[in-house]
Formats: structure tokens, sequence, C-alpha cells
């Protein structure tokens, strides 16, 4: 996929994604790199977590590429196994993800977004307008997956919501995102969505057929999410990677709510009227 | 940006020496984190769930001003509920005045809380450039400025309502318009007390949404119970602001209840435990028994002050309740699986 000829998904309107697959992935981190460089996206702490080899934390207003060093009580398909040096015989398997924003089909950032600052683009993306932004905040507590946030002082741009941008600006002039770009395993697939729904399908397949039984895809279709269009394979459920097991979007309360709201604007108009009638 | 980086380079050098240092101290190291299975370093936290126990879900980061606006808001909205209801049943003039006195003031003070509490304030106006039903945030800021102009409308007009008559406009054209101002007041201002919880309600906060149903109702009724305690304690001993009072607690008092006993299923910690347990508790007894008591015995202004703090504790067990919720990856996957 990381190829030099330019592609037309902006002009077209094709549907694009992201497949994401930690089987494959190495941990290099060149995608955090490409894309902190190519967005010129500010530093914001490089503190060893503790967490394996994770430095980088979690997806935030400075970091829209996340590599996830996820160590399991089990061996894991492909991924690199360790001998146990613990005088036990315990398993060991070592999972690398590079976890980035959804681009949701349903986007509760999106929907909550009161400035109109958050839009969806022409191949499918959801994108935010920082010029637009005055960082309300709706959108950090809209979002099922945790990945927008509002970018903290002393950072250049501070006070707004950021997250990824899919690249949108490279997108227009028909080039691959600089995450997928960098990736030197194609662990970060891009392209149309349907074509990387087949290609994923067909990763589990042969995953399952060589004995990897944990194999499979993390695309939260039967949700009111309806579907990510940065999907992933994983070896597990997706708690382990930190990834909601069943996200919804947060719209599918309005209703309930806004019945809840009403009535109670009925019931305490008729509390006050009565209370004045009576009294 | 070099000036960051060089920061964090020394950062993360501080942090290998202390690590170091532990390591050689104690023969290991008990930090959060580090737990490489079957590595060097036995692992310690077996229980810990999701990613390294890290948040599924980003924390609201509101501040203080938002627990604030909540109350304001909803006092100011119900206020303009009791302004048309005491105007209709023909109250005293100088009530009506101090009812739409304190929806207008609430209305003054609401976005200065809003926009105080913005990443980036100077943008407010950003605010009014689209309407979206689908966005609680989008509808509550237009209810806002729809209640402002209202309130603030009925308020001059209530005041200079003996002026206009003097100066030779027909009383029955004064009222008329004072009751189509003050009626918008209330219609929006139901609006504004309740919206606030539809707002909490539809994230994706587990402890928010699980409780979406119940917070437009419990941010409305709470709004009510404000007005009339605050319009009681600005002097006016009326007994239909005691019969609300009274109403008001023994729904909150039963709310409260509901709240204590009943199953919240994943969210039972963020309701129950730490700061925003102890919060909703407080503003549990503040704004349900403790008022009904002192209300059945006739001392209206303990009811009304206790009730006052049990509003504004209890927007803030709220806000506070859904800080934790978020932070909770164990809560945000239980809601999900359904245990």
């Amino acid at each position: 996929m990381t190829t030099n000829v330019r592609h037309k998904y902006v002009a077209e309107g094709t549907k694009v994604g992201f497949f994401t697959d930690p089987t494959v992935c190495i941990g290099c981190k060149a995608c955090e790199v490409a894309c902190k460089e190519w967005n010129q996206v500010p530093a914001d702490g490089l503190v060893w977590t503790g967490n394996s080899y994770d430095n980088s934390g979690s997806l935030g207003g400075a970091t829209w590429r996340h590599v996830k060093f996820q160590e399991l009580d089990r061996r894991v398909g492909p991924a690199v196994e360790g001998p146990a040096t613990d005088g036990t015989t315990n398993p060991f398997g070592w999972l690398f993800l590079s976890d980035v924003c959804k681009h949701c089909e349903h986007a509760g950032c999106l929907e909550a977004c009161p400035t109109g600052a958050i839009f969806r683009t022409e191949v499918s993306s959801v994108y935010v307008q920082d010029d637009i932004c005055n960082g309300c905040g709706y959108c950090i507590v809209g979002c099922p997956f945790g990945v927008i946030d509002r970018r903290p002082l002393p950072l250049p741009g501070a006070g707004g919501a950021f997250k990824c941008t899919f690249c949108y600006d490279r997108q227009i002039d028909g080039l691959t995102p600089a995450c997928a770009k960098a990736c030197p395993t194609e662990s970060i697939q891009f392209g149309p969505l349907d074509e990387l729904h087949a290609r994923a399908e067909k990763r589990v397949a042969d995953l399952q057929a060589r004995g990897v039984a944990d194999a499979r895809i993390y695309n939260p279709m039967d949700t009111s999410v309806g579907g990510i269009h940065a999907f992933f394979l994983l070896l597990g459920p997706p708690e382990e990677f930190g990834l909601p097991p069943r996200p919804e979007v947060p719209t599918v309360y309005l209703r309930g709510a806004w019945l809840s709201a009403a009535m109670t604007s009925v019931l305490t108009l008729a509390t006050a009227c009565l209370a004045f009638a009576l009294m | 940006m070099s000036s960051h980086l060089l920061n964090t380079f020394r950062a993360t050098e501080d942090r290998l020496e202390s690590l170091r240092e532990e390591a050689r101290r104690t023969g290991r190291v008990a930090e959060t984190g580090v737990p490489i299975v079957g590595g060097p370093i036995p692992r310690e936290a077996a229980s810990v769930s999701g990613y390294y126990g890290q948040p599924i879900l980003k924390p609201p980061v509101w501040t203080w001003q938002i627990g604030l606006y909540l109350f304001v808001g909803g006092t100011a909205g119900m206020s303009g509920v009791i302004a048309l209801t005491s105007l209709l049943s023909g109250q005293s003039l100088d009530f009506v005045r101090a009812a739409l006195g304190v929806a207008f003031a609430g209305a003054l003070i609401s976005p200065a809380l809003l926009i105080w509490d913005l990443g980036r304030p100077t943008r407010f106006l950003n605010m009014l450039r689209v309407f979206k039903w689908r966005s609680a945030m989008s509808v509550g800021v237009w209810t806002l400025l729809l209640f402002g102009l209202f309130a603030g409308s009925s308020f001059v007009l209530v005041e200079a309502a003996e002026l206009l008559v003097q100066s030779g406009v027909p009383p029955m054209a004064v009222r008329g318009m004072a009751l189509a101002l003050v009626a918008g007041t209330a219609l929006s201002g139901v609006v504004l007390a309740t919206y606030t919880g539809v707002l909490l309600g539809a994230t994706a906060v587990p402890v928010w949404s699980a409780h979406h149903k119940l917070l437009p109702f419990h941010f409305g009724i709470v709004g009510l119970g404000s007005a009339a305690a605050l319009l009681e304690l600005l002097g006016f001993r009326i007994e239909a602001l005691n019969a609300i009072g009274l109403t008001v607690a023994a729904a909150e008092a039963g709310v409260g209840l509901w709240l204590e006993i009943a199953r919240q299923g994943a969210t039972a910690r963020a309701i129950h435990d730490g700061t925003p347990g102890l919060l909703m508790r407080i503003a549990g007894l503040l704004t349900g028994p403790v008022p009904l008591i002192a209300r059945i015995f006739g001392w209206v202004p303990v009811a009304a002050v206790c009730f006052l703090i049990g509003a504004v504790t209890s927007r803030y067990g709220w806000v506070f309740a859904g800080r934790f919720s978020a932070n909770d990856p164990e809560e945000t996957i239980a809601t999900q699986r359904g245990n």
C-alpha cells in the first residue's frame, strides 16, 4: 500500500480506513514519529510508564498514534514469545498494537460538537477544525473510545480538542496517511474500507488455520457505533487491549433523557401552578 | 519545542536513576506497571484489568465552573416558572419582580461561568455558528440565549410597567406583553433546568449514561426547590414556596433513598465510593430528609439554607462521579459486558 501512486479517494468519495494488525507489528513506533512529524504535533513528554515499553501512555491531544505494548500470560500465535525467567514455565506473549482514532460510522464526538468544528470528510473520516474549536470539552465525554482530548498548557494549540486527522491534508493530495506510509511491516494498512474488510477476514482465517484460535476482528458493527473505519485484528478479548467491548454512541441515550426532561418540565410547571393556586 | 524535549529527557533519566536505586535497595520494583509476565520482575498486579488498568475513556475536562453552572442555571430556569405561576395567581408585583430578578441574574452569571470554562474562551461565539438537535450542548446554548432574552426583557418590562402605564400605554397591553414574556421565560426556563441532565446523560461516561433518565428529573426538581428556597431567603415567606419546598424535599428524599439502595450495576462505585459518594450522600441528606423535617417543624430558613447547600453539593457530586467513572476501566468493561 505504501506506493507513490496517488489515490483519488477524496475526489471519488470512497470510504477509506485503517486495518491495524498487531501480529505483524514490531513495536518500532515509526507510526508515532511519522504522525508527530507530519502533523507537527508537539512533544508532550516521553515518560517511561513502566507498562512494558510504552512511553507515550495513551491517545490524547498530542498523541494521535499510540503503540500499546501488551504483555500476556499466554502464548499468542506468531507474536513474540519469551522464555519464563522466573524459574517457572509460565507462558508469555508480547503483542504490539498501534492504537488510533477509530473514525466511527456514528461518531460520538461529531454528534456532540456544538460549534460544528467536527465534520465528516469525503472519505468518511472524522475531522476537527482547529480554527473553529473553542475547547468546550463535550466531544471528550462523547467519545466511547477515550480518543479525543483537550490539549493541555503549555503546548502550542492548548485549549482545543485534538485527535487523528486521518491525514486529511495528505489524502486530499492523494497520499497515504503518514503512519501507514511509515509502517515498515504493513501492520497499519490503509485503503478503501471494503478492500480492508476482505483482507482482514482473510488474515483472521489464515491465522485460525494456523492454530491461532484467539484471532478476531475488532469492529463493533452490531452496536450503535455501527462499525469503525480504523479497525483492528486482536488476539484476545478487546478489553485486554484497552478497547471497550461494546461501545455505544452516546446519542442513543437522547430519546430517554429528553423524554424525562419533558415530563419533568410538565411536572414542575404543574407543581408550581398547584402550589400558587391552592396556597 | 527543544526545551520540552530536554526537560523530558532529563525527567526520564531521573526516573531511571530512581528505579535503579529502588531495585538495588529492595530487590524489586513495585511501581504501577512493570508487570512483566514471566520476566525477571514477577507480575504483582494480576488483578489489574484492561491495558495495565488504564482508563478506557477520557474523564471530563470541565473545571469547577461547570458544577456551579449546573446549580445556577437550574435555579434561574425554575425561578422563571415561579415568576409565571405567581403572575398568573395574582401574587404581589414585588414577588414577581424578585423571581424574575433571580432568573435574570442567573441568565447573566451562567454564560460567564460557561465561557470561563472553555479551553479557548475568546471563541465562545462559535457556539452560535450552528444549531444541532442531536448535541445537548448546542440545544443548551441556544436555550440559555433564549432564556436570557426572555428573562431580561420581562424583568425590564415589569420594572418599567408603572412608567409605561403613566405615559399612556393601555394597562391591558402592558399586562399582555408581560404575560407573554414571562411565559417565554418559564418555558425556556424548564428546558434550561432539565437539559443539563440530558447533557450528562448522553455521554460515554458510564455513571452518567446509566442515569440518563434520572438526571433530567433530578436536576429539574432540585432547580425548582433551589428557586423556592432562594426566594424565601430573599424575604418572601409565602405558603406556596413552602409547599414547593416540601414537595421537592419529599421527592428528593425518594431520589436519595433510591440512589442509596438501588442496584447501580457496575456504576455503583462511582455513586457510593470515594469523594463523589461522600458528596452524593451529603447532598442527598441536605436536599431530602433535612429540609423535609425542617419544613414540617416550620423552620423555613434552616430548610432553605440546607437545601441550597445540598443542591450545589449534588451537582458537584455528579460531576465528580463522572470523573471517577470514566477513570475506572473495570466499570467501563463491566457496564458493557452487562455485569
